[in-house]
């Protein structure tokens, strides 16, 4: 089966800095992966790869099959992005945030309609749709985007750092809607994240990345498992990344940071 | 619940340069609309927007009717200076567009943006006829106030239509050359500095205050590479009725603004990744 994500050997660096180093990774379609490691760990920069932000790479990627540096409109067209940011429009209605992506996807005039109403039912923000963005709380934007990443109807969703700055309850109930939606579409979920637990929870396979390197790829139940029977995945993350928890991240993380700042400010 | 579709849309055949062309004019039609979206929801910008303009066609535009400093022949000089504000007003809201990208940056919104199947070049022309359509809006303003003090413009429609191209394309200049310095600074106080810099000896350096005929020599000179200067010539003969080279004045803002959305389109990866 064609994998839905396959990095080999993929580099990139910023000057003098390397942020990702050689990077192998294979993502098997359907799956929910969690893409781990401190800021500066290069997961950022992986995403914005496989994502087409960055120029054609040294290295190969590919999403469902297609070379992301020969055939990047194929490639968009596949894909579903959720920055780190609260990007919605606070301007806009909920329907017309969704409805704009609607239009930039090429969705038909004729189920435009419908797909932006099914988009926002799925997020559970249906009956809010008519109101402007910027009177929806935290939990609700973070929702907003989801529907505007899946009103194309994506087969690989990308979310980086997608709960950050959330309350535990918004947490849980974009996590809800992000497991509702891919058991419903049967989409791959690729997602960045520091949050231990939720990766434990949620994705059925994480990579711990570390200095541009994927350390360890497995289930959280395997990476546990291998590193003694009261592990938690927090230890693991400790075990392969040294003291990278303690603030070992010079690597790009102040941008990261001052990016989580801004979202944990925006959502209050 | 109605269901999610769970496959994308088939891909549009939109390989080689008609396909780009048909992705433009469809992305610029979406942003156009998300821009009157944005101002059917938020209409106090065009009200603080117009204060400028209301002051130059009040205070300047009546006092220098009164004193005749300026000669402009048998044209009033307030019917005279009235296109050139109305320029001047678009030009104020395209130049500092490159900071609203900025900003998009900074929100993600960008990167969101870039990651849809939009050529580069469509979402340069997007966005830029999208501020051509708020400075639209706002034109429609401060033509309302030049007609409540008297200007006198012309009724006929495909004047006016012309008048509506003329702003258009000024404004995709101008928003096209901010996103280009947003490209090169890679940030939004510089933007702002720059933009502060540009602004008014663009506006000085063009007829839209004075007739070219009383500028100093050095002054024509830039006059005459100032695509502003062409705004406002058509402007002024399409609603005041002034001679006016209305073929070299449209071919000038349309090869101007065509190239700069090519530069500003090469700046804009630039600009993501800064």
């Amino acid at each position: 089966m064609t994998p839905a994500v396959r990095c080999t050997d993929l580099r990139h660096s910023f000057g003098d800095t390397v942020a990702v180093d050689g990077l192998d990774l294979e993502i098997a379609p359907g799956e929910v992966f969690g893409l781990l490691g401190p800021n500066g760990a290069g997961k950022t920069t992986t995403l914005r790869m496989i994502t087409t932000l960055l120029p054609a790479p040294p290295g190969t990627v590919e999403v469902l099959g297609l070379d992301v540096a020969r055939q990047r409109t194929a490639v968009r067209r596949l894909i579903g992005y959720v920055p780190q940011q609260l990007s919605a429009d606070g301007t806009l209605t909920g329907r017309e945030n969704v409805a704009l992506f609607a239009r930039l996807y090429d969705l038909p005039r004729r189920t435009r309609a419908g797909q932006v109403a099914a988009a926002l039912d799925a997020v559970d923000l249906g009956e809010v749709a008519d109101r402007q963005a910027k009177t929806f709380s935290g939990g609700m934007l973070r929702r907003l985007e989801l529907a505007q990443a899946l009103v194309s109807a994506p087969r690989l969703l990308i979310l980086d750092e997608p709960t950050v700055g959330l309350d535990p309850v918004a947490r849980e109930s974009v996590w809800d809607r992000i497991e509702a939606v891919r058991a419903a579409t049967g989409m791959t979920v690729l997602v960045t994240t520091h949050a231990m637990q939720e990766a434990d929870e949620h994705c059925e396979r994480v990579a711990l990345m570390h200095r541009g390197r994927v350390r360890a790829v497995g289930s959280p139940a395997e990476l546990k498992g291998a590193l003694g029977p009261d592990a938690a995945l927090d230890d693991v993350f400790r075990h392969y990344t040294g003291d990278a928890l303690t603030g070992d991240s010079e690597n790009g993380g102040m941008r990261d940071v001052r990016a989580a700042r801004r979202t944990a400010r925006r959502v209050g | 619940m109605s269901a999610l579709p769970v496959a994308p849309p088939a891909a549009s055949a939109d390989a080689g340069p008609l396909g780009i062309v048909r992705t433009a004019v469809s992305r610029t039609g979406t942003m156009c609309l998300v821009e009157l979206q944005k101002l059917r929801h938020d209409r106090t910008e065009l009200v603080t927007r117009a204060v400028q303009p209301a002051l130059w066609l009040l205070v300047f535009g009546q006092v220098f009717t009164r004193i005749r400093a300026i000669p402009t022949g048998s044209t009033p000089y307030l019917d005279f200076l009235a296109p050139g504000i109305l320029a001047q007003s678009a030009l104020f809201i395209a130049i500092f567009y490159g900071i609203q990208i900025i900003w998009e940056r900074d929100a993600g919104v960008l990167a969101k943006l870039l990651v849809t199947p939009t050529p580069r070049i469509a979402l340069v022309a997007a966005k830029a006829f999208a501020a051509g359509v708020r400075a639209l809006a706002q034109a429609v303003v401060v033509l309302l106030l030049a007609l409540l003090l008297g200007v006198h413009t012309t009724a006929n429609p495909l004047k006016l239509l012309g008048v509506v191209v003329a702003l258009l394309l000024g404004s995709v200049f101008f928003c096209c050359l901010s996103i280009t310095i947003a490209g090169l600074v890679l940030s939004r106080d510089r933007l702002m500095g720059i933009g502060q810099a540009i602004t008014m000896p663009l506006f000085f350096a063009s007829n839209a205050l004075y007739p070219v005929q009383l500028m100093p020599g050095w002054l024509q000179v830039i006059n005459h590479v100032n695509p502003l200067s062409y705004e406002v010539e058509a402007l002024r003969g399409l609603l005041a009725g002034t001679s006016a080279r209305l073929t070299l004045d449209f071919g000038v803002l349309l090869v101007a603004a065509a190239a700069m959305i090519a530069i500003a389109s090469a700046l804009l990866p630039r600009l993501a990744r800064g």
